[in-house]
């Protein structure tokens, strides 16, 4: 039995300790944002934060996550009130298939958290390990830059 | 300052009274060069050279153009950048002539007779031919022409003061082959004592930041990584031999050795830009020096995690290493066999942190192998308690102050 911190609910889990942060989040809590795209860290679509950090939830086993913060993005709003990121990348349809699109959020909302007045390149460079194979790549950048201005930063 | 700095400094100043200098005169007179001069495959030859030499990455500011300078070079002694050498007439070298050029390369001078940092490896290029400091000059003077002035340096030694180090420990002179070896050793031995400056990472250095010449390539330092042993010592579990080593230089990954990072990644990639015999030659050069290192490899069945943080280390590399190390490398998805991997069994922890934390993440647009960054994903403490238990892989004995080495990744990453 683990306990799970994620969007500042608690969560008893009954998986062994060296299961994927991703399995549990999708399988045994209903929470689908975060996606399976390789498995291997390779392709940013898991992506969630860990007390504040991007990390790939598909390689991070959840018996090193007990006792930390995750948050996914379930967190960052609701279908009826989304928070600012999200409102960025409605706002900019940032999205096409829309796979890779919540851990891009992460990553940005990461970066954002961390450095408010971050600019394009340094979301270029956070942004770096994250694949989008329909190539909306431009509007990406420019729904982060967008949600940098709505939550008080940005250049 | 960190508190090894301050000693270097102190020993530093203390030479300088000790000692006293003359400063060398400025070269008379110099001459712009055009490319229309520079034969196109003397031009060839240069760039083959250049990526031996590793140049590139040193005279390139992150983000840059090429041979631009402004690399920030990290040493005991503060921080240097990386000079201009495209052939802009202000901001570079265009005004050089090759006398001005051949100077800088063989004695550390600057036309206007200011002695170089070492960092820039002159103590290394004094022993190239004519013909190849003529190509490299070729090549450089060919380039791209970029106005970018040099940042300054902070450095907390006085360039004046460098002649007081050059006097004592810079050995200008030619390569002079062994005649009792063969050709492809020597082109190696050539290459590596020139160009290519190897020994100025894996050879330790002292307090004065000088090689310790009777440890040569015994493994050194650079940019908070280590630089194995290149000699009997060599660390790695498999002994290597010269065709794994030109498989290691040419590509950066050899299924039961080791795979390139840190530093020796830029080495690398430049390497496949030089010819595969000159890869070869440093390759055979390497093998030979490593002669005679016995490669006591790994237990064959590691014993099994005892005590709490070896417990706890192991549960997770079995969650967030194992599902690619443990299929090995032929295998989809898999990855270095890792109690062969050679950065298990160096004297640091350094190498192995870092890969960890920051994964082993190739420039864009290059297709190479591949691992995840684990920063973020791991607290420091499960950092240690996974480098700790993988040390034990190994066979070797434990690494003290594993968490203060993770600590110190950690500040300098922030």
């Amino acid at each position: 039995m683990i306990e799970l911190d994620v969007n500042g609910r608690r969560h008893r889990v009954e998986a062994p300790g060296d299961t994927p942060l991703l399995y549990v989040l999708r399988n045994d809590l209903q929470l689908n944002g975060a996606k399976f795209g390789c498995g291997l860290g390779q392709c940013g679509a898991c992506t969630v934060m860990v007390d504040g950090q991007a990390i790939f939830s598909c390689i991070t086993p959840i018996g090193a996550i007990e006792g930390r913060r995750v948050r996914t993005v379930e967190g960052l709003g609701t279908v009826e009130k989304p928070g600012p990121m999200q409102r960025a990348f409605i706002e900019e349809q940032a999205a096409q298939c829309g796979y890779c699109i919540p851990g891009m959020m992460m990553r940005a909302q990461a970066l954002l958290e961390a450095k408010p007045g971050a600019g394009d390149a340094d979301v270029r460079k956070a942004l770096a390990p994250h694949l989008c194979r329909c190539g909306t790549h431009m509007r990406i950048l420019k729904a982060v830059g967008r949600a940098a201005k709505m939550m008080g930063g940005g250049k | 300052m960190d508190q090894t700095l301050r000693n270097h400094a102190a020993a530093l100043s203390a030479s300088l009274l000790l000692l006293s200098c003359g400063a060398p005169e400025p070269l008379g007179s110099t001459a712009p060069a055009t490319p229309a001069r520079f034969d196109a495959a003397q031009v060839a030859h240069g760039a083959r050279l250049a990526a031996v030499g590793n140049c590139i990455t040193c005279h390139t500011a992150p983000g840059g153009k090429p041979y631009a300078g402004g690399y920030p070079l990290h040493t005991p002694f503060g921080t240097v950048h990386g000079t201009n050498i495209t052939p802009d007439a202000e901001t570079g070298i265009g005004r050089w002539s090759l006398a001005d050029f051949d100077r800088a390369m063989r004695e550390g001078i600057d036309p206007r007779g200011r002695h170089y940092y070492p960092a820039f490896p002159y103590d290394y290029f004094t022993r190239l031919t004519d013909a190849d400091i003529a190509a490299l000059y070729a090549f450089v003077m060919t380039r791209e022409a970029v106005r970018a002035p040099e940042p300054d340096n902070h450095m907390l030694v006085p360039r004046v003061a460098v002649g007081i180090w050059k006097s004592k420990y810079f050995h200008p002179g030619r390569f002079a082959p062994d005649t009792s070896r063969d050709a492809r050793w020597n082109r190696g031995a050539y290459l590596a004592e020139s160009l290519a400056h190897c020994s100025a990472c894996h050879t330790p250095r002292n307090k004065l930041g000088a090689e310790e010449r009777d440890r040569y390539m015994a493994g050194g330092e650079v940019g908070g990584w280590h630089a194995p042993a290149l000699n009997r010592e060599s660390p790695s579990p498999r002994p290597w031999d010269a065709r794994k080593l030109t498989i290691y230089l040419w590509t950066g990954l050899v299924d039961d050795h080791a795979i390139t990072a840190g530093p020796m990644a830029p080495v690398v990639r430049n390497l496949a830009h030089a010819t595969r015999d000159d890869v070869e030659a440093l390759a055979s050069y390497v093998a030979a020096l490593m002669q005679g290192a016995t490669g006591a490899g790994p237990p064959a069945t590691p014993a099994p995690p005892r005590g709490e943080q070896l417990t706890r280390g192991a549960a997770i590399y079995a969650g967030a290493c194992g599902d690619c190390h443990d299929r090995g490398r032929a295998a989809e998805g898999g990855a270095l066999r890792l109690p062969l991997a050679i950065a298990l069994s160096l004297p640091t922890p350094a190498n192995l942190i870092h890969i960890v934390r920051d994964g082993i993440v190739p420039l864009e647009h290059e297709a190479q192998p591949w691992m995840p960054a684990y920063k973020g994903a791991l607290t420091a403490g499960q950092t240690t308690d996974l480098v700790v238990y993988l040390r034990t892989l190994s066979g070797k004995p434990p690494w003290s102050e594993v968490e203060r080495e993770v600590k110190r990744i950690e500040g300098e990453a922030r």
